[in-house]
C-alpha cells in the first residue's frame, strides 16, 4: 500500500476542524488518502472528506498520553504503510510525531503552512526565524512526516460518504508518563489556535477589567477567539495561554483584529499569516498598520464599543 | 543527580536575518550568535536542579568548532560543569538528535536531560522528543513547572486551548523547557574568568560512537514571507468608521 495518512484529531468524539482541513489537502495532493483515529470517534464519517479507509486504534487517549499515542500511531503506520503522514500542529502531535520520525528513521517538517509533492517527494513550506523567513523542507525518506498549522488550508464540506474502518491492535512500549491533573484556564471561550476569527488586545487596555469589557465583549459578539500581546499577558490582563506571538500561540485565522497592539516583530511572528488583518490604534505610525488589510486610526475605547454595536445591528 | 542539557548556538533573537543571494542560506555577516533562547531556560533549570539536589551538569552541543566561545560564556560561566561539543554538521534534525543521544549514552548515568522546546532559528520542536525516543526514555515537552522526588518527576506542561497538565513519570527523562519555567541568570565577570578553565571537549562523531547517517531531509528555497496586499485606512468618527469596517469585512473581505 502507499498513500497519505492523515491523523484526525478529535475532542471527546467530535473531530476537530483540522481533520477535514488535512483530509481535503491530502486529497488534492493525489494518491490514496487514509485517516488514523485514536480512541472513540465516528471514524467512518471521515470518508466524507476523502478518506478511502480509516485505521482506528482503541484505547483511552483522552488523557493526552503522548507515549501511548506514539505507540498506537506506529502500529497504524505499519498497517497502512503510507508514503506520507500528516498531522495537525497541535501540542499533542508536536509531542508525538518526532518520536515516530526517529522510530521510522525518517524526517519531519514541523508547523508547516504549505504542502506539495515534487518529484515524488513531500515538499513542505514553513516559517523559520520567527516568521521572518519561509523555507521548503524536502523529505527523501519514507514515510515523510509533517505537522500543519491550523487554518492553513480550506475545509471541505462532507460528501456524506462513509469509509471502511480497520481496527488496529497496538501495545505500549514507550516509557509512559501519567497525567495526574488537568488545569483548565479560567477564561475558556473559543480555542484561540484553531479559531477562524481572533480578537486581540494589547497593553493599551490598561486593566483586566477593561480587557474583559472591551475585548472579550467584542469577541463574544463576533464568535471569535481572544488573544493578547505579551505586554497584556505580562500585565495580567489576559491569561498567559492567550498570548499570540513568537513565545506564545501562532494563529492564522481568516480575520485577526489587533486592538491597541503596536505590531512588534515578536507579535507579528504569531499572526502575520492571518488572511485579513484589522488594526485599530491611535498612533497612525504604529508598525501594525503596515501589515493591516484595514486600519482605523482612533481611540480603541471609542472605536471598539462602536464596532461591537455595529456588529450587533449587522 | 547527573544532569544533562542540550544547547544549540543560533543567531540572537534580535538579529536581522536576511536570505543570501543563493536563496539556500542566510547572511551570517554581522550576525551575533548565542545560545538559543529556550535552551537558556534548559541551562537555568539544570543549574536550579543541581542547586536543589546536588550532582553534576554536562552540556551537549552539536555545532561548529567556534561554538566553544558561546558555551564558555553562556553555559560554563553560569554553572554547567563540563561541555561536550560534537563538531559535526548533520543535514537534518534526526541526525542532530542521533549525535546528541550518542554523546549522552557515551557519557552515561544521567537522571535527566533538559532541552529547549525548540530552537529559535529552525523552530522544529523535534530534538528533545527524538533524543528521548533514541534513548528509550520518557519525555515531557513545553514544561512550565517541574519537581523531582527520588526517581520520580512531576512536570506541568502546556496543551491546546490553554489547558495545562501535570504529568508524572519515572526517571530518566528528557524535559523540554518552555518560556515561564524559570528566569535565567546572567554570568558575573569572575565566573566568566573561571569558565575559561572548565573542561570543554570538542569531539567528532567517531569519538562518541555516533552516526548521523545521510540526511533524510533538506532545507532550501528561503525567502521572506509573501508581501501582503496594500491595506486601506478607514476614515471618519468612531461610529462611522466602525460601520464601514463591518460593511467591508462582510461584503468585500467576506470574513464575517
Ligand atoms: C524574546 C522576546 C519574545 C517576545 N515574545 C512576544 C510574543 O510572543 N508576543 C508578543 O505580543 N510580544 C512578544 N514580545 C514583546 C514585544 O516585543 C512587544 O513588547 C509587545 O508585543 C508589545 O505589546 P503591545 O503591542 O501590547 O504594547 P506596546 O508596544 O506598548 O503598544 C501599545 C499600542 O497601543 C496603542 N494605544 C495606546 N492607547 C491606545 C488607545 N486608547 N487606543 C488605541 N490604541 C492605543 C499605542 O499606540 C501602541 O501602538 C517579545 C519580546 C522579546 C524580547
Amino acid at each position: 500500500m502507499s498513500g497519505i495518512l492523515v491523523v484526525a484529531e478529535h475532542s471527546g468524539g467530535t473531530f476537530k476542524a483540522t481533520a477535514s482541513e488535512l483530509l481535503g489537502k491530502a486529497s488534492q495532493l493525489g494518491g490514496t488518502v487514509y485517516a488514523a483515529v485514536l480512541g472513540d470517534a465516528p471514524a467512518a464519517s471521515l470518508g466524507g472528506f476523502g478518506a478511502s479507509k480509516v485505521f482506528q486504534a482503541a484505547g483511552d487517549f483522552g488523557t493526552h498520553d503522548s507515549g501511548a499515542a506514539a505507540d498506537a500511531l506506529a502500529a497504524i503506520i505499519r498497517a497502512a504503510d503510507p508514503d506520507i503522514v500528516i498531522a495537525p500542529a497541535s501540542y499533542e502531535m508536536r509531542d508525538v510525531l518526532p518520536r515516530l520520525t526517529a522510530r521510522f528513521d525518517s524526517a519531519m517538517a514541523s508547523e508547516c503552512n504549505g504542502l506539495r509533492i515534487d518529484g515524488g517527494k513531500l515538499v513542505a513550506r514553513r516559517p523559520i526565524y520567527a516568521g521572518s523567513i519561509e523555507s521548503d523542507v524536502t523529505i527523501s525518506a519514507r514515510p515523510a512526516f509533517a505537522t500543519v498549522r491550523p487554518n492553513s488550508f480550506d475545509k471541505p464540506a462532507s460528501t456524506g460518504a462513509s469509509a471502511p474502518v480497520e481496527s488496529v491492535a497496538w501495545s505500549a512500549t514507550t516509557p509512559t508518563t501519567k497525567v495526574v491533573e488537568t488545569l483548565k484556564p479560567e477564561t475558556r471561550g473559543i480555542d484561540l489556535a484553531t479559531a477562524s476569527k481572533v480578537v486581540a488586545g494589547g497593553r493599551s487596555l490598561k486593566s483586566k477589567e477593561s480587557f474583559d469589557s472591551v475585548i472579550r465583549t467584542l469577541g463574544e459578539v463576533m464568535g471569535a477567539g481572544v488573544g493578547a500581546s505579551r505586554a497584556a499577558t505580562d500585565a495580567g490582563y489576559a491569561d498567559h495561554s492567550e498570548q499570540v506571538g513568537q513565545t506564545g500561540q501562532t494563529v492564522a485565522p481568516n480575520l485577526y483584529l489587533a486592538i491597541g497592539i503596536s505590531g512588534a516583530i515578536q507579535h507579528l511572528a504569531g499572526m502575520r499569516t492571518s488572511k485579513v488583518i484589522v488594526a485599530i490604534n491611535k498612533d497612525p505610525e504604529a508598525p501594525i498598520f503596515q501589515h493591516a488589510s484595514y486600519g482605523i486610526v482612533g481611540d480603541l475605547f471609542e472605536v471598539v464599543p462602536a464596532l461591537t454595536e455595529a456588529l450587533k445591528n449587522a | 543527580m547527573k544532569i544533562g542539557v542540550c544547547a544549540k548556538i543560533t543567531p540572537d533573537a534580535d538579529a536581522r536575518i536576511k536570505v543570501a543571494a543563493d536563496g539556500q542560506s542566510i547572511v551570517l555577516d554581522g550576525v551575533k550568535f548565542g545560545i538559543s533562547d529556550y535552551d537558556e531556560y534548559a541551562i537555568e533549570e539544570a543549574i536550579r536542579t543541581k542547586e536543589k539536589h546536588g550532582g553534576e551538569i554536562v552540556s551537549f552541543t552539536v555545532g561548529d568548532a567556534s561554538a566553544d566561545k558561546q558555551l564558555r560564556s553562556g553555559a560554563l560561566a553560569l554553572g554547567v560543569d563540563r561541555s561536550v561539543l560534537v563538531t559535526e554538521n548533520p543535514g537534518d534534525p534526526l541526525g542532530i538528535a542521533k549525535l546528541l543521544a550518542a554523546a549522552i549514552q557515551k557519557e552515561g548515568g544521567f537522571d535527566v536531560v533538559f532541552t529547549g522546546k525548540s530552537t529559535i532559528d529552525q523552530q522544529n520542536f523535534q530534538i528533545g522528543t527524538m533524543v528521548a525516543e533514541l534513548l528509550g526514555w520518557a519525555h515531557v515537552t513545553q514544561v512550565t513547572a517541574l519537581e523531582f522526588e527520588g526517581n520520580q518527576f512531576k512536570a506541568t506542561r502546556n496543551m491546546d486551548a490553554g489547558i495545562r497538565q501535570v504529568v508524572a513519570g519515572t526517571l530518566p527523562a528528557v524535559i523540554s523547557c518552555e518560556d515561564g519555567l524559570n528566569t535565567v541568570r546572567y554570568a558575573k565577570l569572575p565566573d566568566i574568568m573561571k569558565a575559561k578553565k572548565k573542561p570543554l571537549d570538542s569531539v567528532g562523531a567517531g569519538a562518541i560512537g555516533g552516526d548521523a547517517g545521510a540526511a533524510r531531509s533538506s532545507v532550501g528555497n528561503l525567502a521572506p514571507p509573501p508581501a501582503r496586499p496594500a491595506g486601506r485606512m478607514i476614515e471618519g468618527d468612531a461610529a462611522t468608521a466602525a460601520k464601514e469596517l463591518v460593511r467591508l469585512l462582510r461584503d468585500e473581505a467576506k470574513v464575517l
